[in-house]
C-alpha cells in the first residue's frame, strides 16, 4: 500500500491550526508540512479541508445486541464513519446490557470485524442496569471497559454511587451520567413550559436534571473521582458544571447536536422527530449551551445517537419512544450553531472524548509519529440530509440542508470515508 | 379548510363563518323531515380510540342527516389490540372508502399525525389534553345564539384546565370571537404557564362570579384522577361548583353551561343542572349543526373564501 | 359587455310576469313566491310587491340550495344561507323565482329541497332570463326575456340590492 498525502489543508497540530500536507503510511504520519513531497504517494485534494485526528463520538446507541431492528454495530459503524468518525463509546443499555466482561468484549470484536470504527463499549454501572448493586466493575476494566454509565436511567441511589465512583478512582474509570429525577421527570414527554401547557402533554421541568447533577458533584468531591455529565440541557447545569470545575473536581460535560439546534417550540409540531431525553428546553437554555460549547465549560459534543425502527416513530407524539440519531449530522450541525474554529473543533470532537474516555492514543495533535487516524472535514460544502447510512432515519434534520461535513475519514492509514463515500 | 384539528388553526372569519353555517344548519334540523342530499355518497368514519359515545353520536347524526353514510371503528373488537399501529389502521378504514376520518385518541397530536398519513379530511374529536374543535364551535355558536355575539362577553371558565382540551379549545375560540375570558382553577389545576394566553386567571369563583355573563362549567375528572389533585371532591365543590347559592348571585342574563357529562353535585348542583335557562341541552342539539357545518365545509368541495 | 335590458326594462318585465301570475293562477289566493339565493330573492320580493299592487299581498319565502346541488365536488361552495319560507307550502302554489334559467340544475335542486319542506299542490317557475342550454327536461313558466346565448357567453343579471344597480349584460366569458 502506498503513502496517502492529504494536499493543501488546514492541519491542526501541537503549534495550532496551520496550512500543510501530510503524509501517511500504514504505521503513523510520516510528514508534516507545507508542500511536501509527493513521490510514491497517493495524493487526496483536502483543499479548503480541516485536517486534524479522527473525531470520537462519546456517546452512541448502537443497538447489538438486542434491538438489531433499530441499529446493529455494522450499521452504526456505517453511519459513523459517513459522519467522519473514527472511534463510538457504544452504551450499554442494550439487551442484554452490557454489564460483565463477555458482554463487553463481544461489543469491540464486533466493531473490530467490521473494521470502520474502533467501537469502545461501555460498561454498566449496576449489575443489569437495575440499579441494585454494582456490576463487576473490575472484569468489565479487565475487557477495556473505561467509561460506566446506567445510562437510559440515572444511577440513583447516591450510596451506589459514591461506592463506584471511588471503586473506580483506584483505576481510572469514569462515571458517565444521565441525569433524570424520576420523580420530577415523572410521565414528562416534554421540557415543562409554555409549550407543554399549550399543548396538554406533562413535563419534564429542568430540575430534574439539574437535582441529580448537583448531588453527583457533591459525591464527586467526597470521593474524589471522575464524573462525567451527559447531554446536558439547562442554563441551570451549566453553571452547575462550571462551579465544579473552578472548584477543580474531575468534571467533564458533553452536549448533543441537537441540543445546540432547537428549542422546545419544535416540538409544537407534535412531530416525534423531536422527541428525546432530556427534551428540547428554552431558548435561553439553547444560548448558555452554546456558549459553553464555545468557551470550554461544555469539554465536548456527544451525539446521543439514538436509532429507532421508522415505525417505532410514526405514531403520535406521545407514544413514540424518545430518541433522535446523529452521527452523520453532527458535523454540520456543531459548525452551524457554534462557530468554532478548526482547534475548537478538533478539541470537542475528537480530543475531549477521547481523554475522557480513556482512548490515550486518540485525539491528539497531528505531528510525524501520530496515528493515521484523521478527519478531514470541509466546512462550507452543501448537501441535503437523505439517505442515511444508519439503518434507522429518526433525523429531525431529515430531508434539510446542511452546511460543512466530514470529506475523508482514515482509522489507522486506511480510508474509512473517501470524498463523503463510506469505503465499505 | 382541509381539516379541522386545532382551533388555532382557525382566524376570527373562519370561525364567524362555520358558525354562520351552523345556524342554516340549525333551520335544517328543525324540519319534519330533517334530512338533505347534500353529502349523498359519502362516508363519513369515526374512528374514537377514547371512549366516547356523546361525541361519537353527535358526529354520526350530522353525518346522517347530510345523507352521508358511516362506518364505526371500535377499537376494543378490532386488530388493534392484535397489535397493528394506529398508522395501519387509519390507512385501513380510508381503503375501505372513508371519505373523511373523525378520530378521538388519548395521545395529544395523534390527528395531526393521521392527516399526514392520509389523503382524507381529519376531524379532531378529541386528542389527550390538547384540543376538541368541535366542542369549542358548539359551545361558542350556544353563547353567540343567546347573546348575538360574544364581543365584549365575560367569560369564565371554571375547574380542571390543566388536563382539559376542551378548555384549551374553548379559550382560543372565545378571545377570537372577542369575549374576554377568565380561568377559575386552583393552582394545582392550571397549566404549568399560562403565559401569553389571551386569559386572566383566578383562583376564586367567588370574586369572579358577580360580573360573568357566561359560566362554563368542566367536569372534575375523577377517571384522570381529578380527586388526586384536590384534598377532597366536597373540598372542590364548595370552592368551586356551581351551587344553588352561587347561581343567585349572577347577574341576571347570565347563563350557565357544561359540555357534559355531568357530575352532578360536584361541580354543578343538581337544580342548577336541571334550570331550564342552563345551556347544557341546548349545547347538545347545537353541536349536531356545528358538525354537519364542519362535514359539509370538509366534504362539499374547497372553499373560496 | 353590453346592456341588454336597463333598470326600465327590468322593471317592465317584473310587471308583467306578476300579471301572468295572476292570470293564470285566477288570483293571488294560496300563492307563495319563494326565491332561490342569490338574486332569487330580491327579484321575487319585487314581484311580490308588484303582485300586491295589483291585486293582493303573496308571501315570500327564501331557499338556500347549497345542500341539494348534485356538483359539489366540482364547482367551490360558498356559505350555507338560510332556508326560510314563512307559510307552509302543503297544497299551495309554489312560483320558484330566479334570475337566470340555463342548465336547470339549480331549478332542479330547489325542487328537491321544496319536497323535504311539504308537497304544493302546483310548482311553478319565474325567471327573469331564459338563455337555453338546457340540461335537464326543466321549462320556465314566466319568462321576463328570452335571450339566445353561445356557452362561451356570460350572462349577468344585476339587481339594486345585492349588486348596486339594475340591468341585464351580456359579454364573452372572462
Amino acid at each position: 500500500m502506498s503513502d496517502i498525502l492529504l494536499a493543501g489543508g488546514i492541519v491542526t497540530t501541537p503549534a495550532g491550526a496551520v496550512p500543510a500536507d501530510l503524509r501517511l503510511g500504514e504505521d503513523g504520519i510520516l510528514a508534516v508540512g507545507p508542500d511536501l513531497d509527493r513521490d510514491g504517494a497517493e495524493v487526496v485534494d483536502c483543499s479548503g479541508c480541516w485536517v486534524g485526528p479522527g473525531l470520537v463520538d462519546p456517546h452512541v446507541h448502537l443497538r447489538e445486541p438486542g434491538q438489531e431492528w433499530k441499529e446493529d454495530i455494522e450499521s452504526g459503524s456505517r453511519a459513523a464513519a459517513a459522519g467522519g468518525f473514527t472511534a463510538v463509546v457504544a452504551m450499554p443499555n442494550t439487551d442484554p446490557p452490557i454489564d460483565s466482561g463477555h458482554l463487553a468484549r463481544f461489543v469491540a470484536d464486533r466493531g473490530r470485524r467490521v473494521g470502520l470504527v474502533d467501537v469502545f463499549p461501555a460498561g454498566c454501572v449496576t449489575a443489569g442496569r437495575a440499579g441494585q448493586r454494582l456490576a463487576h466493575l473490575d472484569e468489565l476494566w479487565a475487557a477495556g471497559v473505561r467509561v460506566f454509565t446506567d445510562d437510559g436511567d440515572s444511577v440513583s441511589d447516591a450510596g451506589l454511587l459514591r461506592r463506584a465512583m471511588e471503586y473506580l478512582a483506584d483505576l481510572g474509570g469514569v462515571v458517565s451520567q444521565h441525569a433524570e429525577d424520576r420523580g420530577l421527570a415523572g410521565a414528562g414527554q416534554v421540557h415543562e413550559g409554555e409549550v407543554s401547557a399549550r399543548l396538554g402533554l406533562v413535563g419534564i421541568p429542568g430540575e430534574a436534571e439539574e437535582v441529580v447533577v448537583a448531588r453527583d458533584l457533591a459525591i464527586t468531591r467526597l470521593t474524589g473521582g471522575r464524573y462525567h455529565v451527559q447531554h446536558v440541557s439547562t442554563a441551570g447545569t451549566v453553571a452547575l458544571v462550571r462551579a465544579a470545575k473552578e472548584e477543580r473536581l474531575a468534571v467533564t460535560a458533553e452536549v448533543t447536536p441537537h441540543h445546540l439546534a432547537f428549542d422546545h417550540r419544535a416540538v409544537l409540531s407534535t412531530d416525534p422527530a423531536f422527541k428525546m431525553y432530556p427534551p428540547l428546553r428554552r431558548p435561553e437554555d439553547v444560548e448558555a449551551l452554546r456558549r459553553a460549547l464555545a468557551d470550554g465549560t461544555i469539554d465536548m459534543v456527544g451525539t446521543d445517537h439514538a436509532p429507532h425502527a421508522a415505525h417505532e416513530k410514526d405514531v403520535p407524539f406521545e407514544d413514540a419512544p424518545r430518541g433522535v440519531i446523529g452521527l452523520e449530522t453532527a458535523v454540520a450541525v456543531v459548525l452551524e450553531m457554534v462557530g468554532l474554529g478548526p482547534v475548537d473543533l478538533f478539541t470537542r470532537m475528537a480530543s475531549a472524548p477521547a481523554r475522557m474516555a480513556g482512548l490515550a492514543d486518540r485525539g491528539r495533535w497531528l505531528a510525524v509519529g501520530e496515528p493515521a487516524t484523521i478527519t478531514v472535514i470541509d466546512p462550507a460544502t452543501t448537501w441535503v440530509a437523505e439517505g442515511f447510512h444508519s439503518r434507522s432515519v429518526n433525523s429531525p434534520w431529515r430531508g434539510r440542508a446542511l452546511r460543512g461535513r466530514a470529506r475523508h475519514a482514515l482509522l489507522r492509514g486506511r480510508f474509512t470515508l473517501r470524498d463523503g463515500e463510506v469505503q465499505w | 379548510m382541509r381539516h379541522l384539528l386545532d382551533i388555532a388553526d382557525l382566524d376570527r372569519a373562519d370561525l364567524e363563518g362555520l358558525l354562520d353555517d351552523a345556524d342554516g344548519f340549525v333551520e335544517v334540523l328543525a324540519r319534519p323531515i330533517p334530512k338533505v342530499p347534500a353529502l349523498r355518497g359519502k362516508t363519513v368514519t369515526t374512528a374514537f380510540f377514547e371512549a366516547s359515545t356523546r361525541t361519537r353520536l353527535s358526529f354520526e347524526r350530522a353525518a346522517k342527516v347530510l345523507s352521508a353514510d358511516t362506518m364505526t371503528f371500535a377499537p376494543g373488537t378490532s386488530s388493534l389490540s392484535k397489535g397493528e399501529s394506529l398508522k395501519d389502521t387509519v390507512l385501513t378504514l380510508q381503503a375501505m372508502g372513508s371519505d373523511l376520518l373523525v378520530m378521538r385518541h388519548q395521545a395529544v397530536g395523534a390527528a395531526r399525525r393521521a392527516a399526514e398519513w392520509l389523503s382524507i379530511p381529519v376531524v379532531n374529536g378529541g386528542d389527550g389534553a390538547h384540543q376538541h374543535p368541535t366542542q369549542a364551535l358548539l359551545d361558542a355558536l350556544t353563547v353567540r345564539r343567546r347573546f348575538g355575539s360574544l364581543e365584549g362577553l365575560e367569560m369564565a371558565i371554571v375547574g380542571d384546565i390543566r388536563h382539559s382540551r376542551v378548555a384549551r379549545s374553548d379559550l382560543l375560540a372565545f378571545s377570537t370571537l372577542g369575549a374576554h375570558v377568565t380561568l377559575v382553577a386552583p393552582r394545582t389545576l392550571l397549566p404549568v404557564t399560562t403565559e401569553g394566553w389571551p386569559v386572566t386567571v383566578s383562583p376564586s369563583l367567588d370574586e369572579v362570579l358577580p360580573a360573568v355573563d357566561v359560566v362554563y362549567l368542566l367536569r372534575v375528572q375523577t377517571e384522570r384522577g381529578g380527586a388526586s389533585v384536590f384534598p377532597s371532591l366536597a373540598e372542590y365543590t364548595s370552592r368551586f361548583g356551581m351551587t344553588r347559592e352561587r347561581r343567585r348571585r349572577l347577574k341576571p342574563g347570565a347563563v350557565v353551561m357544561h359540555p357534559g357529562p355531568m357530575n352532578r353535585g360536584v361541580e354543578i348542583a343538581d337544580e342548577v343542572a336541571d334550570d331550564p335557562d342552563a345551556l347544557v341541552l341546548e349545547q347538545v342539539s347545537l353541536g349536531v349543526a356545528v358538525r354537519m357545518a364542519v362535514l359539509f365545509r370538509l366534504l362539499g368541495g374547497e372553499t373560496d373564501v | 359587455m353590453k346592456a341588454l335590458l336597463d333598470a326600465a326594462d327590468l322593471a317592465r318585465a317584473v310587471r308583467r310576469i306578476a300579471h301572468e301570475i295572476l292570470e293564470r293562477n285566477r288570483g293571488a289566493d294560496d300563492l307563495v313566491l319563494v326565491g332561490i339565493h342569490t338574486r332569487g330573492i330580491p327579484l321575487a320580493r319585487r314581484l311580490a310587491a308588484a303582485l300586491a299592487e295589483a291585486e293582493a299581498p303573496v308571501p315570500v319565502g327564501e331557499l338556500d340550495i347549497a345542500l341539494y346541488r348534485d356538483d359539489l365536488d366540482r364547482r367551490p361552495v360558498t356559505r350555507v344561507g338560510a332556508t326560510r319560507v314563512p307559510v307552509p307550502i302543503d297544497d299551495r302554489v309554489v312560483v320558484l323565482v330566479d334570475d337566470v334559467l340555463y342548465t336547470g340544475r339549480s331549478v332542479r335542486a330547489a325542487l328537491d329541497c321544496l319536497a323535504d319542506l311539504g308537497r304544493p299542490r302546483r310548482v311553478e317557475l319565474a325567471v327573469l332570463v331564459d338563455r337555453g342550454h338546457r340540461e335537464l327536461p326543466i321549462r320556465a313558466d314566466y319568462v321576463g326575456k328570452n335571450l339566445p346565448t353561445s356557452t362561451l357567453e356570460r350572462v349577468s343579471v344585476r339587481l339594486a340590492e345585492v349588486d348596486g344597480e339594475d340591468g341585464v349584460w351580456v359579454g364573452a366569458e372572462q
